[in-house]
This record gives structure tokens, sequence and C-alpha cells, in this order.
């Protein structure tokens, strides 16, 4: 083990947007952080638990817990799957040589690309990095991100606000964010109701899209690859030209680069 | 209709709700869609202004959670020291172990005093155990007092929202109700000659009425005296005028103090309709002077909720509706699209309890995107409830092998890092190979709408391999 710092790819990032990855990769490591992309656990179960199918989906992040459990900070690459390890991974008993601990203990040590980033970094060494983007976007942060870890805060609660994305964002140069009219709605991906339901998974999306269009923004910038998956796959089918970018795209300096 | 090309865990076999499928219907009319969305929303918009002007407005929400949660742990000791406390009052108490004892009960207290003209209002109870049909096959008059409630009951409809009973129609559509039952011009949309045309019609009800029913909102063990909330003033109506009152409550309604009371007239308008105080909050703690006055306490369900650990804490739930308001499903499908009396989050966390395979779909209407359980003045869990009910829902087998199979192959798939990878590489190379319009109907369901994510040339591993020289 080279380092006690694990990035987690999730397996729709790995395979369809590998350059996400890549973008996270280099940001950490032009931050300082060394980091290990291990082999061996594709998914973290989310899917298939949120389903129905928690039992079957249980050797799955059973199988996460093995392979990270060596870690001393697991980074995930997606709010829900952060989200979802957060949640289950202290269901997984001993197993595979390792204690009935591991997987409070990876539960625990996990957390999410921007969480990592604002909570653990500091907003002044991500300005450090010096990136800029040129135009005004909107942000997408995931509902699990959001309401799960606490990227922001939620819209129904009534606390001091805050946003670690918008914080994070504030340390590009030439970004602007633009307000939409309902800051945390829902896109309508979540996962099989995306299939399940498709007819208000649809309108739910392009309702989201059109919020977005109407306040002028030119590209959306998300903390979730499968909200966009499904927004980008909504805006191309209906040719918007929105493109949209995860935050480690923006921070890398390779928004717009493709 | 909808067509679908996706196995969902329950198919609409008779008599099974089909969310999916009422919800499609209902999208295929974008404006009513667009419009349903925007007034429920509006609501929730005056909510959260509401809710600003609360200091400790979270504190309030904790400790809502907190009293009746000890409440419901406690509720053997509380109904029977509401029962002592009210039957001194001068109330009747009975105990209704289901919808239909309830309803028995409610037709026995009507045909003992010779009563056959009901007026009622504020009670979703009434709905849930399907009092009015229950009624009306054994020659009562029954007529729903709450304006929403009047009018989907003269459309021969239930109501779509707890609070809001009519908010899926339009003013036209009342407008042609109301000439067709009320006979108003036809064409009158405009909503306070409408409403005055109603009040005219139920003010004859009121006068004629020898028996009101009214809701509960919060029955208070210590006094053995119950609070009403409403806005239009009928449930008062009707029991300064009808010589019979009956007031049915489901059980977990109780609440041990007076003073918990402050907690939660706080919380209840503000999250149901943004109004600081409902406009009339009505303590009853007798009977007036030469009426008669009875309470029927409901279980229906309720006590096997209470027994399922992973979801009592639903009948916490003091029915203000903001979870329906909120829930971006809700809000564009409809609360007909539940085929239950409560739609929406709660209901798809209470109506599974009552009978999992009619509602087996209901579970699967949410993204879990949570806003409902940080809107809930009581602090439901409702995502995790509803995430709970779909482990249910598959372990009992409502979900057809098909899909079983599949998720059985993608679970086995996934376990193998490798054949994964291999998998993704012809999936994404046949993203490539395939013409669109046959990748397309490949992708399923998702490319009805939605174009397919873009195949990159490598996967992130294939790119780490090269570059970082990763071990595999
Ligand atoms: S679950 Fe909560 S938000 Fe929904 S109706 Fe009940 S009390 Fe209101």
């Amino acid at each position: 083990m080279a380092s006690s710092v694990a990035l987690f790819v999730p397996c729709y990032v790995d395979q369809f947007f590998p350059h996400v990855a890549i973008a996270a990769l280099t940001v950490l490591e032009r931050l300082g952080i060394q980091v290990d992309v291990p082999e061996g656990a594709a998914c973290c179960g989310q899917p298939a638990a949120n389903a129905g199918f928690a039992r079957e989906g249980h050797s799955t992040i059973a199988r996460f817990v093995d392979v990270y459990a060596p870690y001393e900070r697991i980074i995930v690459l997606s709010g829900s799957c952060a989200v979802h390890v957060k949640q289950h991974a202290g269901e997984v008993a001993a197993h595979g040589g390792h204690a009935d601990t591991a997987g409070a203990g990876v539960a625990e040590r996990t957390t999410e690309f921007c969480s990592y980033l604002h909570d653990e970094l500091g907003v002044d060494w991500i300005a450090g990095l010096g990136a800029t983007y040129d135009g005004r976007v909107a942000v997408h942060i995931g509902c699990h991100a959001l309401r799960g870890l606490g990227l922001a805060k939620p819209s129904e609660l009534q606390v001091r606000p805050f946003d670690k994305v918008r914080a994070l964002l504030g340390a590009v140069r030439g970004l602007e964010i633009v307000d939409l009219a309902r800051p945390d709605e829902c896109c309508g991906f979540g996962g099989t109701f995306a299939v399940a339901e498709p007819a208000v998974s649809t309108k739910m999306g392009r309702d989201r899209l059109r919020d977005v269009a109407t306040h002028g923004a030119q590209a959306l910038v998300s903390t979730d690859m499968s909200c966009v998956m499904h927004l980008d796959g909504l805006a191309r089918r209906e040719r918007m030209g929105l493109p949209m970018y995860h935050v480690a795209e923006v921070l890398a300096g390779t928004a717009g680069a493709r | 209709m909808t067509q679908r090309s996706f196995e969902l865990p329950v198919v609409g076999a008779s008599g099974r709700v089909d969310h999916p499928a009422a919800a499609a219907a209902f999208n295929a009319d974008v404006a009513r869609t667009e419009w349903h969305d925007a007034s429920l929303w509006f609501v929730r918009e005056k909510r959260d202004r509401a809710a600003s002007t609360v200091p400790g407005w979270e504190e309030l929400r904790a400790r809502a959670s907190a009293i009746k949660e000890h409440a419901l742990t406690h509720l053997d000791e509380y109904l029977v020291q509401f029962e002592a406390n009210a039957t001194r009052n001068g109330m009747q108490v009975h105990w209704a172990r289901d919808a239909d004892e309830h309803n028995r009960i409610v037709h026995g207290i009507l045909s003992a005093q010779g009563a056959s003209r009901l007026v009622k209002s504020k009670s979703m109870l009434t709905e849930e155990c399907g009092l009015n049909p229950y009624l009306e096959a054994r020659g009562i008059e029954v007529v729903d007092t709450d304006l929403g409630e009047r009018i989907v009951q003269l459309r021969g409809e239930g109501p779509s929202h707890i609070v809001m009973p009519a908010i899926h129609l339009r003013k036209e559509e009342v407008g042609d109700t109301f000439h067709d039952h009320l006979g108003t011009p036809a064409g009158l949309a405009e909503p306070n000659a409408l409403a005055a045309a109603a009040r005219e019609h139920l003010r004859q009800r009121f006068l004629a009425a020898d028996c009101t029913l009214t809701g509960i909102n919060f029955a208070i063990a210590e006094t053995g005296g119950f609070v009403v909330c409403t806005n239009e003033g009928n449930a008062d109506l009707g029991m300064a005028l009808a010589p019979i009152h009956i007031a049915s409550v489901g059980i977990e309604k109780i609440i041990p103090r007076v003073e918990d009371l402050g907690v939660f007239l706080r919380l209840l308008a503000r999250s149901a309709t943004g109004q600081a105080v409902t406009a009339y909050s009505t303590h009853v703690h007798g009977p007036r002077e030469g009426q008669a006055l009875h309470v029927v306490l409901v279980d229906n369900g309720r006590t096997r909720q209470l027994a399922r650990e992973e979801f009592w804490r639903s009948l916490k739930c003091i029915r203000c509706g903001a979870c329906m308001n909120t829930c971006p499903i809700y809000r564009r499908s409809g609360g007909h699209s539940y085929g239950s009396t409560v739609p929406g989050p709660i209901g798809s966390v209470l109506t599974p309890g009552l009978d999992l395979d009619r509602y087996a779909t209901l579970p699967f209407a949410s993204t879990l995107c949570g806003s409902c359980t940080a809107v809930c003045p009581v602090m439901i869990d409702l995502d995790t409830q509803l995430f709970r009910w779909r482990q249910r829902v598959v372990e009992n087998g409502h979900v057809s092998l098909a899909k079983r199979a599949s998720i059985d192959g993608a679970t086995r798939v996934l376990d193998r890092p490798r054949l994964f990878r291999l998998l993704g590489a012809v999936a994404r190379i046949g993203l490539r190979i395939l013409p669109a319009p046959l990748a397309r109907r490949a992708a399923g369901v998702w490319g009805r709408t939605r174009e397919a994510p873009v195949p990159p040339p490598q996967s992130f591993r294939a790119w780490y391999r090269r570059h970082r020289g990763g071990a595999a």
C-alpha cells in the first residue's frame, strides 16, 4: 500500500465518465495528496439496495469493505455512493480475515470528494490550484450529497445557510454561479427510479433543466455524475446544448476541454 | 397509459396499485402536471417563509418528535387515561379495532337516535374507513362540508391530498361540477362565486343535519379533551348545531399533556399551508348542553404498525401534508396515483403496512431525495422507511422472477471486477457499433426520453493502469 488515502471511482464513472475520475485524481495529486485507486471493488452495492435488493447487494458492499479497510481515508467520487457506504458498511459482519468492526471503520472513514476538499483541506488550499473558468454556471448538488452528507443547507431546514460546493467553486477565478428558482429540487434520476417511473423521472429532469436554462446558466456543475447522466441524456435528446461538468473537472481546469 | 418495457417490482395485476402507470397517465397532460406542481410548490414556499419566522424551528421539530415518540411508546397508558378523563367530561368513548367496527359503531349511534342526515368535516380517517359508502348503503345522507371534500364528493372521487382534497382540480372543473350538482350557471368559474354557492348549499345541509362527525387533530390524555383545527369553520358550525357529535380519531393522535399543544399548534398550520395558525383551533372538553358527544378511538392497523420496529415512527404523523407538498413525485403524479387515502411519502410508508401486495409499488415512487424527511414537523425518517419497505417488498416475493434474476446477475458481475470491466467494454463498444435506434431500444426505457452516455474510448481503470501503473 503506497498511500493511506484511497479514491473510489463508482462503476458508472469508471465506464462512462473516466475524464471525471482523472480530473479528481489530478486535483488531489496537485494538492499534494498521495492517492491510491485500489482494484477489486467495482461498486458499493447502492443500486441493488435502493431497488430493494440490499441482501443481494450485501456481497458487493462486503467486497468494498475488504478492499478499502486498509485505508485511513476513503474518498468517494459520488455523494450517493458515499452515503450508502456510510450508512450500510457497518452492517457488514466479520469475514475475509477482517474484524467485525472493519465495516463500521470503513463507514466512519468514508467521505465524498467535495466534502473532503472543503472539510479536510480547506478552501484556501483549494484556491492554490489557481483554477479558472470563464462563464456562468448552475450548481446541482445531488440529493444524497445535500441531505445525507450535508454539502449545503437544504432549503427545508431553518439553520444558518452554508454551501460547501459554492465555497469550493468560489476559489475558481472567472466562474459565476446563477441562482435557481428551486435551488435543491431533485433531478429525478434516483437509480432504478429513472426506469421504474420513467414519466415522472423525465418530467423532473426536464423541469430541472428548464430552471437552469431560464436563469441564464451556460453550463451545469454537479457533485454527482449519476444526476448528470440523466440530465445530460435529457438535454442532449432535446438538443439544449448545455454542457455539464463534475466539480472536479472545474477545479482541475478541464471543464470545457472536451 | 404507459407502455412499459421495464419490469416493475409489482405489475398491475387486478387490484394492485400501479403507481408508474397512473403517474404516466397523469403526466400525459403536461399543462396540468405543471400547474399541479406549481400549486404545491407555492404552498411549500409559503411553509418555508412561515417556518423561518419561528425562532428555534428545528428545536421545535425535535421536541414534537420526542413528545410523539414518548406518547407512542406509552400509548396504552395514555389511551386509558384519555378514556377515563373524556368519560368524566361527559363523552361516550368507543373502541374500534378496524374500519368495519368503526363504521358499525357510527351507524349504531345514528340509528339509535333515528338520525339520518350526517354532516361531516375534517376526517381523513373516515375516508380510510370507507364510512360514506357504508352509511349511504344504509340510507344515511352524508355530506362532506369542507369545501374541497364536498367538491370531490360531488364528483364521486376521493381526496387527492389530506389537507387540500381537491388540489388536483382547476377552478373550471369545479365550476362544471357545481353547475351539474348545485345548479350554478354554466361556465361560472370565479372562485368567490363558487365558494358562495357552496356556502349556500352547505348551510341548508347544516341546518337540516341531525348529527355531525368531525376528526380530531389532538386528543389530550391529561384533560380528556380534544382539539379540531380547520380553516373554514365548518366543523364548528356542525358542532354548534347538531344534537349529536361523533368525533373519530386514530389512536396515534393522543398527546400526553395540554402544554404539548403549544408545540404542535405552532408546527401544524405553518407546515401545512404556511399559515401561522389555522383559522379555527377548537378545543372540546365536553358536550354542549343537551348534546350527545361520542369519541371513537380507531386502531385499523395502527397497533400492527406500532409493533414494527422499522416503521412505528411513521405513527408520529400529524397529517400536515407538508411531505406531499414538497415531494417532487407527488407534485408530478397527483394524489390519486397512490390509490391510497393518504398519498405521498407518508402514505407510501403507512399504506403498505395495511396490504403490502396491493401497495407494493408505492415505496418505489420516490427518488429517496429526503426532502420529506427534512420538511416533516415531527421528523419522521420517511426516506429511510421507504428504503426499508423496498427490502420487505422484495423479500416477500412481490417482484418478478425476471427482475430478481437480472439483479442477481448484475451482482455476480459486479463482484468480479474483471468480468464487469469486460462487460462494460462490450456495452460501450455495443453502443458504438449499433445503429443509434437499435442501441436506443437496447437501452430500453432509458432511451425513450434520454440519450445514453457517450461511450469513452477507454474506462478510467484502463487509463489508470496505463498512466499510474496500478497493479492488476
Ligand atoms: S409525515 Fe410528517 S410531513 Fe408528512 S403529513 Fe405526516 S407530519 Fe406532515
